[in-house]
């Protein structure tokens, strides 16, 4: 078996579980965020829904709209609020506590290796980094999930992902799955796993690994997953609030596509709108201007990815003509910027420092595009409207590249700044 | 059960964005999702124009993105009968099962519809007919599962007969 059906199968009390059969899984942990939950919990008051399953495996974090933008989103987080008291959750992270949902669970060991997870948020494939079975669904799956604390899942095929050769400076692992991404294409992965193996993936920071298995969705995938490994057990050992399991994938499992990739030589990788599908090598761009860059997001809001910015903003000073937004995934990132004296690079450079929120990646707030402008972005989609007007442009990237771009006033690489 | 009405065309890969963008995701209100829905699609003004019972067609990957219900939400208050395509992201297909949006995967009905042509789909029989074309194409079939989730009315019936809710 691989390691997704090893977790599955463990879950659902089976010995072995195949590809297309449908199993009810036992839940570690259950995610909605401030535009996700209203609905959830509406459709569970209306099922007849007393109390959650577990106050300590239901997580609310409302990060996409908040500090709160307008009325209506006040209201929206009003309801997750009420909600987690009247409950009793544990996991509810009010503001100043809250950080984007699929950098803070892992940060606060809350999402383990082995466990099973859903999230009524797309993105929960993230902690696929981890070694762990999660996946996106709706909000009346998690409506039923509260409930029962269970999901119901079609065993995926898996795909295996082989990696080799060794990365470049300013290239990371947002640019390994831009690239997969830009290979396969955004159904390339429909209904599957994806598992990503070799190498560059070992040697990999989890932050590395956090951010492939968070953009596995935008190849259709299921779940994105790593087998775990020192730097998981390194990494979770200290922040587990409860036990974990490692599980690995046999030598014989099956697999429906294996493919691989030899990254000596890869440049960053640039997604051009409208689709995380259009990717190109930086330096095939040509000169393309900007209007703002945006490095944040559950993508790359980490602190690793902060640090990479910083180091290639400082001693420059952002384009006259370019907005340059940081928005920490965190609150403990945040912190550990004002620690290691990267704020101060980020304000000298003339770039604004946000509280944490999901705000611009989904077109919400904190930086909105007008018609006609132009992003490039740490964040995951940049599909039409993305980040605002419905005739402004998005371009994705690693936090290097937006952070160069931002100093060139057009997309570029670090070793363009003087 | 029956669906009929006309069609409204979209391409490839159409995302939970162009389907409800999300400065409209400040509600969960479905007659005010339904006044946005597709706007920023290929046919901004869909939500306009749109007749009670049309039908959308789409090609491959339809609601990919974002697991945000709001997009079935908004297509059903919007009046749309049903949704018809090549192929559904996964997470966009769940959700239409769990809140009743009728879909169906049909690759030959994708290719074989065009824009404004008069559509009826026979769900029991598993058959889309283009009345405009009198032509007719299979409809893939649904998990039995799927079947079970339906037949109970809906995810939220099935956990509450499961759960011992009343």
């Amino acid at each position: 078996m691989t390691i997704t059906e090893k977790i599955l199968a463990a879950h659902c009390g089976k010995k072995e579980v195949a590809p297309g059969e449908l199993i009810n899984a036992k839940l570690d942990l259950i995610l909605a965020n401030d535009i996700t939950a209203p609905i959830a919990i509406k459709e569970f008051r209306a099922a007849g829904g007393h109390q959650v399953f577990d106050p300590e495996r239901v997580a609310l974090v409302p990060d996409h709209f908040t500090p709160n933008k307008d009325i209506a989103s006040a209201e929206q987080c009003n309801l997750l609020r009420q909600f987690s008291r009247e409950q009793n959750l544990s996991l509810y992270f009010e503001i100043g506590k809250m950080g984007v949902e699929h950098a803070l669970l892992p940060e606060q060991g809350l999402v383990l290796p082995g466990d099973v997870i859903i999230g009524a948020d797309s993105h929960t494939c993230t902690y696929g980094g981890l070694g762990a079975f999660s996946t996106g669904v709706g909000s009346t799956d998690v409506a039923a999930a509260m409930i029962t604390g269970e999901c119901w899942f079609k065993v995926p095929e898996s795909m295996k992902f082989i990696y080799k050769g060794r990365l470049g400076k300013w290239v990371s692992g947002k640019d390994i799955i831009l690239h997969t991404i830009g290979n396969i294409g955004v159904d390339g992965a429909l209904y599957r796993a994806m598992e990503f193996t070799g190498e560059p993936i070992k040697k990999l920071s989890m932050a590395g690994r956090l951010t492939i298995c968070n953009m596995a969705i935008e190849a259709g995938a299921k779940n994105g997953i790593i087998e775990p490994d020192d730097s998981t057990e390194k990494f979770v050992a200290r922040r587990a609030k409860r036990k974990y399991k490692f599980y690995k994938s046999d030598k014989k499992a099956n697999y429906v596509d294996i493919r691989e990739y030899d990254l000596t030589g890869m440049e960053p990788q640039i997604a051009c709108p409208h689709l995380p599908e259009n990717v190109k090598p930086v330096s095939d761009l040509g000169s393309v201007n900007i209007d703002q860059s945006v490095i944040g997001s559950c993508t790359n809001g980490r602190i690793e990815d902060i640090r990479e910015a910083a180091k290639v903003l400082k001693g420059h000073k952002v384009h006259p003509y370019v907005r340059l937004i940081v928005i920490p995934a965190t609150q403990a990132v945040y912190k550990q910027s004002i620690k290691e004296g990267l704020v101060d690079v980020f304000l000298d450079a003339g770039a604004a420092f946000s509280t944490p929120t999901c705000g611009p990646c989904l077109g919400g707030h904190m930086g909105i595009l007008a018609a006609g402008e132009r992003a490039i972005s740490t964040s995951n989609r940049n599909f039409v409207g993305r980040m605002g007007s419905p005739k402004s442009e998005v371009y994705l990237s690693n936090p290097a590249i937006a952070a160069a771009s931002a100093v060139l006033g057009r997309i570029g690489r670090p070793e363009e700044l003087l | 059960m029956k669906f009929n009405g006309h069609a409204w065309k979209f391409g490839n890969d159409v995302d939970t964005d162009a389907i409800i963008p999300a400065r409209y995701l400040n509600t969960s209100d479905p007659k005010e999702l339904a006044t946005h829905c597709m706007e920023d699609s290929t046919t901004p003004d869909f939500a306009k124009k749109a007749k009670p019972g049309d039908i959308i067609v789409a090609g491959k990957n339809f609601g990919c993105g974002s697991s945000r219900e709001h997009a079935p939400i908004a297509i059903k208050a919007a009046g749309i009968g049903c949704v018809i395509a090549k192929s559904f992201a996964r997470i966009f297909y769940r959700n239409s099962f769990n809140m009743g949006l009728p879909i169906f995967e049909s690759p030959e009905a994708s290719e074989g519809i065009q824009e404004g042509d008069a559509i009826e789909v026979d769900a029991d029989q598993g058959i889309i007919r283009n009345i405009t074309t009198q032509k007719e194409f299979a409809v893939s079939p649904v998990p039995a599962f799927m079947q079970e989730l339906i037949a109970a009315g809906g995810l939220m019936a099935y956990t509450k007969k499961k759960a011992g809710l009343s």
